[in-house]
């Protein structure tokens, strides 16, 4: 009896303990916020300035991928020279579930602003709004989720000009004409199915009608599957000219694949250039002549300077609020095809020999 | 004599699984005429390696009656341990890199194989456990790098050389080749392998027979590591990349593989031919759906569809035969 009141006792002090922690810290952050904001600013100048004090948090689509590496460290470096503290969250695997407990520790912790790549376009909504409802500004990078789960999205590159870069690739690698095919990763990811239905927007002009889509292979990004998958393609379409692979391990496995292979067929699409770089080139032994990317630091620091934006108050996420990213320049939140908003980084970068050796080391 | 030889073929489950995989092929083969060729065979070989192998020593471990779903995160330790060491320059000789990605296996096998056979600690449970410790350590080490092809020089030129196949075979579909006859004359004819069979049948009569149960438990965990080490240097010679989450949920491709080929979940039945016949249904599967023309999108579904299909006909194909067998016991 006198052990359980003790256990009662010790649970009320612990309790009340943690909630005097989390009043007493908010109201920390609050006093210090002022002089902080003003030290950024004098420091920054042309900063926005507003991180200052505030926690940023980075949620990126799963650990070990330098891809994302450098997407946080884009984030990180922008947040810490406002002057704002940078969390930085790896899930342990690309899925909803995984990231749905991530979201929810940085709700618990409390912090100002939450920039997410989904994994998925609808699962994490729950989630986000939980956040949204208490007080987070929300905002997604890299890969959206769907209009009601963000405030707005940084698109890496607007899916249209994607669209447009690789059916271009894709016409000037075939000659204009021929059979090509696609090689995605999953069937429902996100920004694949969005760049490869652009594709098929553009392909309705009369300038690509010779250009024949034999399939939309999906290899799941596996590499493995992705192997199957391009080596079916190969014996199956034996006039196939051109594999766009918009996906970075689809890209690499097909890569191998043809190269290996010795085969004709030449490829293009989305990849890493320091994971690309031993198969780009012009000539017969290389398998894909050029491919496209967006420089992830720069998605990164434009989520960044989403995020500081947003927690200052100097956008909300609407159509028509316009803020300046530090030296990137000065961005606009425009209207996305799924209704919501977006702000996009610019056209994608094109990777071919003449400067993959300089790239392939930065990522 | 004859006769006797006939029914030893037919009694067994390998004969229908046989049956199962030649059907298969057929089938593929009317909707698909590339599917039966040289090399659409070796490439499917070549792209399985990894899964073939690894069933052998799940194989090993289902007998005695554990499980190990750690595997594909000690490939993925190992893999990456050779993708790194090649990143940053500090060992080239390929065979060298190989016997350190199997020692990394071995490592990490025997000490999941100390924990469940000495601590006595559930072998799904204990697996599990090192199934994120070892992917965890994967990441680690990776340190968000991945090594790409460029990284890995000569080290990649194995999976695309044959000198170890003479000059005909790919020197993976080589190796794949050894662990099999290896497994199973060691499996079939030495007394190591019998007393595998005799653990997983009835671990309290190995024991009073004066087998050391917990020894031989140990050894298969390592020789389960050993062979997820080797395929870790495997997968990164074939996709000439490491990421720390390569395979990532493949162990259940290499436990589904064992289950196919008619190796019991409970320990002590199961044998190295099954464990070859699933793994190959495994690949045709995989292999030939692409191939065939359906949808990308339900592909996923028609594997599921078809493995239980395999199963069941391979249950109903062998009560047939052992019916078959009993009516001639009659006469």
């Amino acid at each position: 009896m006198r052990k359980q009141l003790v256990y009662a006792f010790l649970c009320t002090a612990a309790i009340s303990g943690i909630l005097a922690g989390c009043s007493s810290k908010s109201s920390a952050t609050e006093s210090t916020a002022s002089p902080q904001k003003t030290e950024a600013a004098s420091k920054d100048g042309a900063g926005t300035g507003g991180a200052a004090g505030k926690t940023f948090a980075i949620v990126t689509k799963a650990a070990g991928n330098p891809y994302n590496e450098k997407m946080a460290q884009g984030f990180q470096k922008v947040i810490e020279a406002e002057g704002g503290t940078c969390i930085i969250k790896h899930p342990e695997s690309a899925t909803a579930d995984a990231q749905v407990s991530v979201i929810q520790s940085l709700i618990s912790q409390g912090v100002d602003a939450l920039c997410i790549a989904g994994n998925d376009e609808n699962a994490l909504q729950a989630a986000l709004e939980e956040a949204m409802t208490a007080g987070i500004k929300v905002s997604c990078l890299d890969s959206k989720v769907n209009k009601d789960s963000r405030q707005t999205f940084v698109n890496q590159a607007g899916t249209t000009e994607i669209g447009q870069a690789l059916m271009d690739a894709v016409y000037d690698i075939s000659g204009g004409e021929g059979d090509w095919a696609i090689l995605s990763a999953t069937s429902q990811a996100t920004n694949q199915n969005a760049w490869i239905e652009a594709m098929k927007e553009v392909m309705k002009e009369s300038k690509y009608s010779k250009l024949n889509l034999v399939e939309v292979a999906y290899g799941d990004d596996e590499p493995q599957k992705s192997t199957d998958q391009t080596q079916a393609l190969l014996s199956k379409y034996p006039d196939l000219k051109v594999i766009c692979a918009p996906t970075t391990v689809g890209i690499n496995a097909a890569a191998k694949v043809l190269q290996d292979e010795k085969s004709k067929v030449k490829l293009t699409g989305l990849g890493l250039p320091s994971e690309m770089a031993e198969y780009i080139g012009n000539d017969d032994a290389h398998s894909c002549p050029y491919m496209y990317l967006w420089n992830p630091i720069d998605v990164g620091s434009l989520g960044a300077y989403t995020s500081i934006a947003l927690v200052d108050g100097s956008i909300t996420g609407k159509t028509g609020d316009k803020f300046t990213a530090g030296e990137m320049g000065d961005y606009e939140v425009i209207g996305a095809s799924d209704g919501g908003t977006e702000i996009i980084l610019g056209p994608p970068f094109k990777f071919d020999s003449s400067n993959i050796d300089e790239w392939k080391s930065v990522y | 004599m004859e006769k006797k030889l006939l029914k030893k073929i037919t009694g067994s489950r390998e004969a229908s699984l046989f049956l199962v995989l030649v059907i298969l092929c057929m089938v593929i083969q009317i909707f698909s005429p590339s599917f039966l060729t040289a090399k659409s065979i070796l490439d499917m070989l070549k792209n399985n390696a990894v899964i073939m192998i690894m069933a052998l020593g799940m194989l090993c471990v289902l007998l005695v009656g554990g499980i190990d779903i750690s595997i594909t995160s000690t490939l993925a330790l190992s893999g990456m341990t050779v993708g790194m060491l090649l990143k940053y320059n500090i060992i080239h000789n390929t065979l060298l890199l190989f016997l350190i990605a199997i020692l990394v296996g071995a490592i990490c096998g025997a000490i999941i194989g100390f924990v469940v056979a000495r601590g006595k600690v559930l072998p799904i449970i204990a697996t599990m456990g090192f199934m994120y410790i070892y992917r965890g350590l994967a990441y680690l080490i990776a340190r968000s790098q991945w090594a790409s092809a460029e990284n890995l020089g000569g080290f990649k030129n194995f999976a695309l050389e044959k000198e170890l196949g003479l000059g005909i075979l790919n020197n993976v579909i080589v190796i794949v080749l050894v662990c099999y006859i290896i497994f199973f004359a060691v499996m079939k004819w030495t007394k190591t392998g019998r007393k595998i069979y005799a653990v997983g049948s009835n671990p309290e009569a190995a024991a009073v027979s004066g087998i050391n149960t917990k020894r031989i438990k140990l050894l298969v965990y390592t020789l389960m590591g050993m062979l997820a080490g080797l395929c870790g240097a495997l997968a990164v010679a074939v996709y000439s990349s490491a990421q720390p989450n390569m395979l990532y949920g493949k162990e259940m491709d290499v436990i589904a593989a064992c289950v196919i080929g008619g190796v019991s979940m409970s320990g002590g039945r199961g044998t190295v031919a099954g464990a070859l016949l699933g793994s190959l249904i495994l690949a045709v599967i995989a292999k030939a759906l692409p191939l065939v023309g359906i949808d990308s999108i339900v592909q996923n579904t028609v594997k599921g569809c078809i493995i239980l299909a395999v199963i069941i006909f391979n249950v109903v194909a062998q009560r047939m035969m052992q019916k078959e067998n009993l009516k001639g016991r009659e006469m």
